[in-house]
């Protein structure tokens, strides 16, 4: 069956020109070109900090750009704010549906607009009936009157598709549509943007989600670093070579090593200290299986949104668990909680530092101890000299920085602040020590020391789980690689196998055949 | 005061604004007594300073629980309630001795402070919002309980407690330095203590370091209480009667100025003790001048407010400066 939307002769209906924005000094978007065409699907895809979030707050009115066109249809725009971009035609579908939870459907779809009878008041039969009408057309069954919130989240989401197309919408942008949705709801979601991209309205699809992607989509644009790396037909473009310039990484380019300041990877034969068994959160992570070895250093790839950090908060105990358990040398630890994860040998080193991480006007010295205090005190009192045997040896061991332990812990450097957590936690003497993105935003030394120290701790016959979108930082740290895919198990990868190129192919998920015909409207319904 | 010596490693701007922050409220005091000294006649009469300090003892105690509960970056507005509510106590057991009568008291407080506590750290309740509920029913109570009536207060036991003095120190000041070194030492020297201050300085970060969360929360919120009440019995106990209509009434706002003054940030993650005592006596030094030059009280209250600004705006300096 022949397409009948070849667009790629037609003018865009939204084009972005040579756009750069800038924050503080920080380029977010550097002459970045995008266009999309009417009945077009075009998938917005990159990393954390790319610049897909800035570009589509550009096209929406929300940032103005500090260079560069927006056109409309060819013709040169600005949108001051973001209405403007609504009466333009350029919709915008959040994943948290933004309408008025407690009013009907109908009024939701129509709100503002309300049709009226002859002496001003809301027709509400009309509206109805409308609404019907309008929800009919996509396949979407539901009672119009109904509260919006009594509905389930992709319903809501779709009566927001609705309501978008319904004001006159030429470009809608979806941002993760599906994050929160169930199996089903996602397919009806589908074969409504199909019949949208039918109509002639053009999409642009923002999501991590690679299987979405080929089958929604026809054709990308990838950013990388606030630059357009790579735009054109889905078809063309296998899936390693669509995560390879996501990440940055060349597949055929012989990987250097050294990189990292990683020594040996670690592996071992004792029987694991941590086995985790069926880890399943609803719209998180399903059936994870993770067995952890002491001395070995595992680590756990995949994508932005692919539940590497939900896999270590579910072992870490901060996450509840709909299902499967955590042990530890072959003790059931407690789902769900955190100190019962910390006195089973379980520690986390958070993503986020400096919101999870730190207590920032406290000491360093209070910062290390934080954790292991009540174990450093008598009857309840602090103990200052039980104190300083832990926190000398950890600022001694570690290279912290600090004026004193007496310093303030925001005062330090990001790859300071950093060491002073795994000091806390080292502190407590674990069997199993979970890092995520353990070298993010510290600078180069550090972050060689950082390395060299996981290192040293798997010498030592600590157990360590690494997260990293690094690759180079996976695959030269671990003795081996578990990949996720949307929050299920992937490939896994062991000894030789832990290259780049296996890396890159199992984040694409490239067991399965180059999948990349995009479906056609009208196809599979 | 157990910050450490100071650094002026900041521009000197910087540096004027950090010692402002430090100690601005003791260069109040020190600038306050000697503008007394020169134009209050009679002010630096011991007899004075007696009245001054038994006047603050309930300010101070309750302000003391405040500064716990703001150093975890929680408020608590119920704490004239539970005065109140102490007031209302008092009289229909005081027949089982001081002692028991003062355990009660006690424990009611306590009971109010597990109340605002579960709201806050269990429910999830704003504290602002919790609290204020129950600075409501608190009085509310009070007045049911009491009837709504004035009663006089005769027990000798607790009118000693209110106006009589060990070797001329007046037994409720003596109360009071005993809770300040308490709590200090709780603040400063207790696992706890360094709990609390990292719930409020990061609430994440404590629970993903294992912390107790709750149960530090809960703590807090109790031990704010059961202070509020220890004020309510020492209150009541002065005025020599029971009058849960009136006793405590706005007492909230005095001691959330004189945690603030004394450098205690809203934004919680520090205690300052010392500083909280020093808050309280400055806002009692100044309704003092005030009314020995016959200022009405209406003026006092406004600069009430014009310091509790001054304070925020300093402690803004501070925020900023890092």
């Amino acid at each position: 069956m022949t397409t009948t939307t070849s667009s790629a002769d037609q003018l865009p209906v939204l084009e972005a020109r040579a756009v750069t924005k800038r924050f503080a000094g920080v380029t977010a978007l550097d002459s970045v070109d995008f266009a999309v065409r009417p009945g077009e699907s075009m998938a917005l895809m990159g990393e954390n900090g790319a610049g897909k979030s800035t570009l589509i707050k550009v096209l929406t009115g929300v940032y103005q750009p500090d260079d560069g066109d927006l056109l409309l249809s060819g013709a040169s725009t600005r949108f001051a704010w973001p209405l403007d971009a609504q009466k333009a035609g350029v919709s915008t579908i959040y994943q948290e549906v933004n309408l008025i939870p407690l009013m009907s459907v109908a009024q939701n779809i129509f709100l503002g607009r309300e049709p009226r009878n002859r002496i001003g008041l809301i027709d509400f039969r009309r509206m109805y009936t409308d609404a019907r009408t309008l929800l009919d057309t996509y396949g979407i069954e539901v009672d119009v009157r109904r509260p919006l919130r009594s509905l389930a989240l992709g319903i809501q989401q779709m009566v927001a598709l609705a309501r978008a197309v319904s004001i006159n919408a030429r470009v809608v942008i979806m941002d993760e549509p599906t994050s929160s949705l169930e199996a089903r709801e996602v397919e009806t979601l589908f074969s409504v943007v199909r019949l949208l991209r039918d109509q002639g309205i053009a999409i642009v699809y923002v999501s991590h989600r690679m299987d979405e992607i080929y089958r929604v989509c026809e054709s990308v644009t990838v950013l990388r670093d606030g630059r357009v790396v790579q735009v054109g037909s889905l078809a063309e473009i296998p899936r390693v070579e669509l995560v390879s310039l996501m990440l940055g990484r060349s597949v055929d380019r012989v990987q250097r090593s050294g990189a990292t300041a990683f020594g040996a990877t670690h592996s071992s034969d004792a029987p694991p200290v941590l086995v985790a068994a069926d880890l399943s959160r609803k719209h998180q992570i399903d059936g994870i299986d993770i067995q952890i070895r002491p001395g070995e250093v595992v680590g756990l790839g995949g994508l932005l949104g692919s539940g590497r950090s939900e896999t270590l908060k579910a072992m870490a105990g901060v996450m509840q668990l709909d299902r499967g358990s955590v042990t530890i040398d072959g003790k059931a630890v407690r789902s769900g909680s955190v100190p019962a994860a910390i006195r089973a040998g379980i520690v986390m080193l958070p993503e986020d530092r400096k919101v999870e991480g730190i207590v920032p006007n406290l000491s360093v010295r209070d910062n290390i101890v934080l954790a292991a205090l009540p174990r450093l005190s008598r009857g309840g009192f602090t103990s200052r000299r039980n104190q300083d045997a832990v926190v000398d040896v950890f600022m001694k061991r570690l290279h912290i920085k600090a004026s004193s332990p007496d310093q303030v812990v925001s005062e330090l450097s990001g790859g300071n602040q950093q060491k002073v957590m795994i000091a806390r936690w080292l502190a407590m003497n674990p069997k199993v020590l979970l890092l995520d993105e353990p070298t993010r935003g510290i600078d180069v030394g550090a972050k060689a020391e950082v390395q060299a120290l996981i290192d040293e701790l798997a010498g030592e016959g600590l157990a360590i789980v690494l997260v990293s979108s690094e690759v180079e930082e996976v695959v030269e740290g671990s003795a081996r690689v578990i990949v996720l895919r949307d929050g299920s198990m992937g490939t896994e990868l062991d000894g030789a196998e832990v290259t780049e190129q296996h890396l890159l192919a199992a984040l694409a998920g490239a067991a399965e055949p180059m999948n990349s015909a995009p479906e056609r409207p009208g196809e599979g319904r | 005061m157990t910050q450490g010596t100071l650094t002026f490693s900041l521009p000197r701007r910087g540096a004027a604004l950090a010692v402002l922050q430090r100690y601005g409220v003791y260069i109040a005091i020190a600038v306050l007594l000697l503008y007394n000294l020169f134009f209050t006649p009679n002010f630096f009469a011991l007899d004075n300073f007696r009245t001054q300090f038994v006047q603050v003892v309930p300010v101070l105690i309750v302000a003391l629980g405040m500064a716990l509960v703001i150093g975890t970056e929680g408020i608590d507005l119920s704490v004239g309630g539970v005065m109140a509510l102490a007031a209302a106590v008092i009289p229909l057991y005081i027949g089982y001795g001081l002692i028991p009568v003062v355990i009660l008291v006690i424990l009611v407080g306590a009971f109010i402070g597990l109340v605002n506590g579960s709201l806050v750290a269990l429910v999830g309740v704003q504290p602002i919002v919790a609290t204020l509920s129950l600075m409501v029913a608190g009085r509310g109570l009070a007045l049911l309980i009491a009837n709504g009536q004035l009663k006089s207060v005769t027990d000798p036991g607790i009118l000693a407690v209110g106006r009589g003095d060990l070797a001329g120190v007046p037994f409720s000041v003596i109360i009071a330095v005993i809770l300040v070194f308490g709590v200090a030492l709780l603040v400063n020297r207790t696992t706890f203590g360094k709990q609390l201050m990292a719930v409020g300085g990061s609430r994440r970060a404590a629970e993903l370091s294992g912390l107790p969360v709750k149960r530090i929360l809960l703590l807090t919120y109790v031990l704010c209480s059961s202070l509020a009440a220890v004020a309510g019995v020492i209150g009541t106990a002065r005025l020599g009667a029971s009058v849960p209509s009136t006793l405590g009434n706005l007492i909230e706002l005095s001691a959330i100025t004189a945690v603030v003054v004394g450098g205690t940030p809203l934004t919680g993650g520090q205690v300052r003790v010392i500083g909280t005592v020093a808050g309280a006596l400055l806002l009692q030094f100044i309704s003092a001048t005030l009314i020995k030059h016959n200022v009405p009280d209406a003026y006092s209250q406004i600069t009430q407010a014009v310091i509790i600004l001054l304070a925020v705006y300093i402690q803004r300096g501070r925020t900023a400066t890092k």
